[in-house]
């Protein structure tokens, strides 16, 4: 038990390590993308202000983003900053952007987290009734669906279930996003969720078919094996055989799967956020892009980078403990 | 009722995609511009035999935009697939045939791709690129290359492994002349598989992009800027402009992924998945 | 149907045929098992011996009801007398007629040990599959390791135990040497001799014919997918065979002369017609070519041959 724990932990310690090059890589490589961009931060920064601004007040700006400087020493001091905690300024929301991430953070987590939920369970629980079903038409039906979902375009669903639970059948007002003229700690659980709901919809029906047809095919595979048919010879039924041979096998690779999936769960919340106008991350990374919101979209990608980080290490992690072939010695 | 024979339904599908695409480049290149003009009398109307797809809030015939979108969208996929699959065999190669360095360099930098939502990530080049086309292409293709080169790297291990590849290593050819003569040949099946495979994603992407505002400028009728415009008359109840832009991509996205999927099973049917 | 009382199982005629989709909507049956007979009573060993890769595993498959689902079953099975339905065998399975399988790969690699052989009844048989286990002389704590860690001989137990915790009167033992010495197979052996004479039946499936002789009382001599000639062991010892192709079989081993038989067994895509042995046959005649030969009773064995004797 306490050599288990000791390799779970030089997994970690290892993984971290290779987290916190990786992160410095994004760091540097998405720095000098948008330093070696035509689009000029300051003269966007003043067109949106929307204001005229005197030369001399133009001259602090330059000084503030540091524009005569060479871009190595840019960096540093960018980056100094930013271990500090000083992200820096958002032009867009004239806040600091790490704020501005914490607080849309908690939207998008929420958004994300259902999405994940729902999509793990539904996708897990399908791929079980078609590896069960191998070859008959519930199987074909399923198969035929997932294939469909991976083809269909997150943002594209958004507007069909738009059109659908918001245009034709009138459940949720159309252009929505948090409720407007609310502040944010006055808006009622009930109302969260009832923002929450089509967009976490769009989400998980974006996500769930693959791991529904990974679960199919481990299933697939674990039935057609030889200790499943031992297990028939033993007059275990097809849902005991299930419950005991299916799950133990399928459960914690799904799982893995699942964690191993934050990258396209983040890149699928951008476009859901955009269709719904959600106030998360998504949203505030597209509208940093169009706007030039340098500090926002530098902050929100590392920020993104390091979510997907997790994931990976805890898929990582879940690895280890899933093969006992993995974690034991020879005795 | 049998199923068809899996040759015989890759072929089908490869039919009906090529007649597909077909009429996407026959649209996009004797339809003239005219045919799409603006006009108000015919604003905002419903499907009808004069329009199948309706036309939009500036009258436009939705068909003929969606012809020449899907053209647009298609060429643009096609392109930056393509390089992102010969990104992926260079890489892939380099990895295999490399020192333990490079392989290792190799993984890190896939790493480092893989940790990076896409969708940001191409946000991002598109940001470094001045938006538009040239970053659109250079997003998707940065960002595809990943799982492609990681199956050529394999491909290319194991290759090296077989005898017939190591007898020229004695008999003193080259590693070039291996490369060229032992191993290209035999990745030709995989980049291809790749491609078509890639292409489904890149397309999504691209439409994705896009929709986003980045991208293709608004004069370009690429789907993603399509649908990107439907959004304003949801409301309103114009439900077409939305529905089949969207049904279109999907129809094309779908058939031509599963056209991989058959050339892969064809290629390959110890993988396959029945 | 004096016969059928005494007997535990009874296998007459049984034909297996796999139904396979080739080229467009074309079909056709492929036929791994024809017209096998097998009879098995408590207290012996039946051995069924013949090539490996000729599909006497479906015979287990078969006589369990746990055939793949396009597998197509002909002829009768009889468990003590009556016939085997496949309610009947859902119900035997398990329970009266038990499987010792090949390998430590017909167990779940990712459950314990113990778990595993205790099977999915309620309550878990603790108490006996610890008695049974010493008794085995299986080490303590057998039960928490995983397959992977059993060595060759502690699976070779372990699956054993799995039939012996089920009181089954019939257990069906596919293969149970393949991989092992000499000194570990005549022990798994011993096992089975042992299981019989405390009054159960065994089929014991093999291709070692010269092990099948020494353990079992009677012996099946399988060829392309049926049991060309049955004989009580000592038939084979005092070379007392009754089918050329038997007697070819004995001759082949290597402390009998060694003397190969030419050709190759038929493939079960293209079975001759009439007898299977009859292409390769030094007595074959034109009757051969043209129909099956009957099953025949001679000298206290069975022979499917026109001129065995």
């Amino acid at each position: 038990m306490g050599r288990a724990l000791g390799r779970l932990a030089r997994r970690f310690f290892s993984y971290s390590v290779r987290i916190v090059t990786l992160l410095l890589a994004v760091s540097v490589i998405s720095f000098a993308l948008v330093t070696v961009s035509p689009i000029d931060p300051v003269q966007q920064y003043i067109l949106g202000l929307g204001t005229a601004v005197s030369p001399e007040q133009r001259a602090e700006i330059e000084d503030y983003w540091g524009v005569d400087q060479p871009p190595a020493k840019r960096y540093l001091s960018w980056l100094g900053e930013l271990l500090h905690g000083n992200l820096g300024q958002s032009a867009l929301y004239r806040r600091p952007v790490a704020d501005v991430i914490a607080e849309r953070f908690v939207n998008s987590l929420a958004l994300m987290l259902c999405a994940w939920v729902l999509a793990g369970v539904i996708g897990f629980a399908l791929g079980c009734v078609m590896g069960v079903c191998h070859g008959r038409w519930p199987d074909r039906l399923l198969k035929g669906l997932c294939y469909l979902l991976s083809s269909v375009p997150t943002f594209w669903l958004g507007l069909v279930l738009l059109l659908v639970f918001a245009v034709a059948l009138g459940w949720f007002p159309v252009g929505f996003s948090s409720p407007i003229g609310v502040r944010g700690e006055d808006v009622s659980l009930w109302q969260r969720l009832y923002h929450l709901a089509l967009p976490a919809l769009t989400l998980s029906l974006m996500s769930f078919a693959s791991i529904a047809l990974h679960t199919r095919q481990k299933l697939i595979g674990v039935l057609s094996s030889e200790y499943v048919l031992f297990a028939r010879a033993r007059g275990e039924g097809a849902w005991t055989i299930l419950r005991r041979h299916g799950l133990r096998s399928i459960l914690l690779p799904a799982l893995t799967l699942q964690f191993a999936s934050f990258a396209e769960l983040f890149g699928g919340s951008v476009l859901a956020e955009n269709v719904f106008s959600y106030p998360g991350l998504g949203s505030a990374v597209a509208a940093a892009g169009l706007n030039s919101d340098v500090p926002l979209l530098l902050g929100i990608t590392l920020f993104s980078a390091l979510f997907v980080c997790v994931g990976n290490l805890i898929a990582n992690l879940l690895y280890g403990v899933v093969d006992p072939r993995i974690g034991t010695v020879e005795p | 009722m049998r199923r068809l024979n899996r040759r015989v339904r890759t072929i089908l599908l490869a039919a009906l995609l090529g007649a597909l695409l077909a009429a996407f480049c026959a649209a996009a290149l004797l339809i003239p511009e005219s045919a799409a003009a603006p006009s108000l009398l015919d604003a905002r109307k419903p499907p009808s035999w004069a329009h199948p797809f309706g036309t939009d809030a500036l009258g436009r015939d939705l068909l003929v935009r969606v012809l020449k979108g899907m053209a647009v969208s298609l060429a643009v996929g096609a392109a930056a697939s393509a390089v992102s699959a010969v990104i992926a065999v260079l890489v892939g190669v380099a990895a295999a045939c490399g020192s333990r360095w490079v392989d290792g360099l190799v993984s890190w930098v896939i790493d480092l791709v893989m940790g990076v939502p896409h969708t940001v990530l191409i946000i991002l080049i598109s940001f470094a690129l001045g938006r538009g086309l040239k970053g659109l292409l250079a997003g998707i293709a940065a960002t595809h290359w990943c799982s492609l080169a990681r199956l050529i790297r394999g491909e290319v291990m194991e290759l090296r492994g077989r005898q017939y590849v190591a007898v020229s290593r004695h008999l003193g050819k080259s590693g070039g002349w291996i490369l060229v003569h032992h191993l290209l040949p035999h990745l030709v099946p995989q980049f291809i598989v790749g491609l078509v495979l890639l292409f489904p994603h890149a397309i999504l992407h691209e439409a994705s992009v896009s929709f986003l505002g980045y991208g293709l400028p608004p004069e370009q009728p690429a789907i993603g800027i399509i649908l990107s415009e439907s959004m304003r008359y949801l409301s309103a109840g114009m439900w077409w402009p939305a529905v089949f832009p969207g049904a279109t991509l999907v129809l094309v996205v779908l058939l031509v992924d599963r056209l991989g999927d058959s050339l892969k099973k064809i290629l390959d049917p110890y993988s396959a998945q029945e | 149907m004096e016969q059928k009382k005494e007997t535990l199982l009874e296998i007459h005629d049984l034909t297996i045929s796999f139904r396979m989709y080739d080229r467009l909507l074309e079909q056709r049956d492929l036929r791994v098992i024809s017209d096998l007979h097998l009879t098995v009573r408590p207290g012996e060993v039946a051995a069924i011996a013949g090539s490996s890769g000729s599909g006497k595993s479906l015979l287990a498959s078969a006589i369990l009801g746990i055939l793949p689902e396009n597998a197509v079953v002909g002829g009768h099975l009889h468990y003590k007398g009556q016939e085997l339905t496949p309610q009947l065998q859902a119900r035997l399975r398990g329970s009266e007629i038990a499987l010792v399988p090949q390998s430590v790969a017909f167990l779940d690699p990712l459950m314990k040990v113990g778990a595993q052989v205790d099977g999915h009844r309620r309550p878990r048989p603790v108490r006996r599959r610890e008695e049974l286990f010493r008794r085995l002389g299986l080490p303590e704590g057998t039960e928490d390791l995983y397959p992977f860690q059993l060595s060759g001989g502690m699976a070779r137990r372990v699956l054993v135990s799995t039939a012996l915790l089920s009181n089954a009167q019939l257990i069906i033992a596919d293969e149970p040497t393949p991989g092992m010495g000499l000194e570990q197979a005549l022990e798994a052996l011993q096992m089975f001799r042992e299981l019989a004479d405390e009054g159960r039946a065994v089929v014991l499936i093999t291709h070692d014919i010269d092990l099948a002789v020494a353990f079992a009382d009677r012996v099946s001599v399988f060829y392309a997918g049926t049991t060309v000639e049955t004989a009580p062991a000592a038939d084979f010892r005092a070379g007392a065979l009754r089918h050329p192709y038997s007697r070819a079989l004995w001759r082949a081993l290597p402390q009998n002369g060694f003397q190969p038989i030419g050709g190759f067994q038929p493939y079960a895509g293209d079975l001759p017609r009439g007898c299977l042995f009859a292409p390769r046959c030094p007595l074959a005649e034109e009757a051969c070519r043209r129909r099956t030969p009957p099953v025949r009773e001679v000298r206290g064995g069975e022979v499917r041959c026109f001129y065995g004797s």
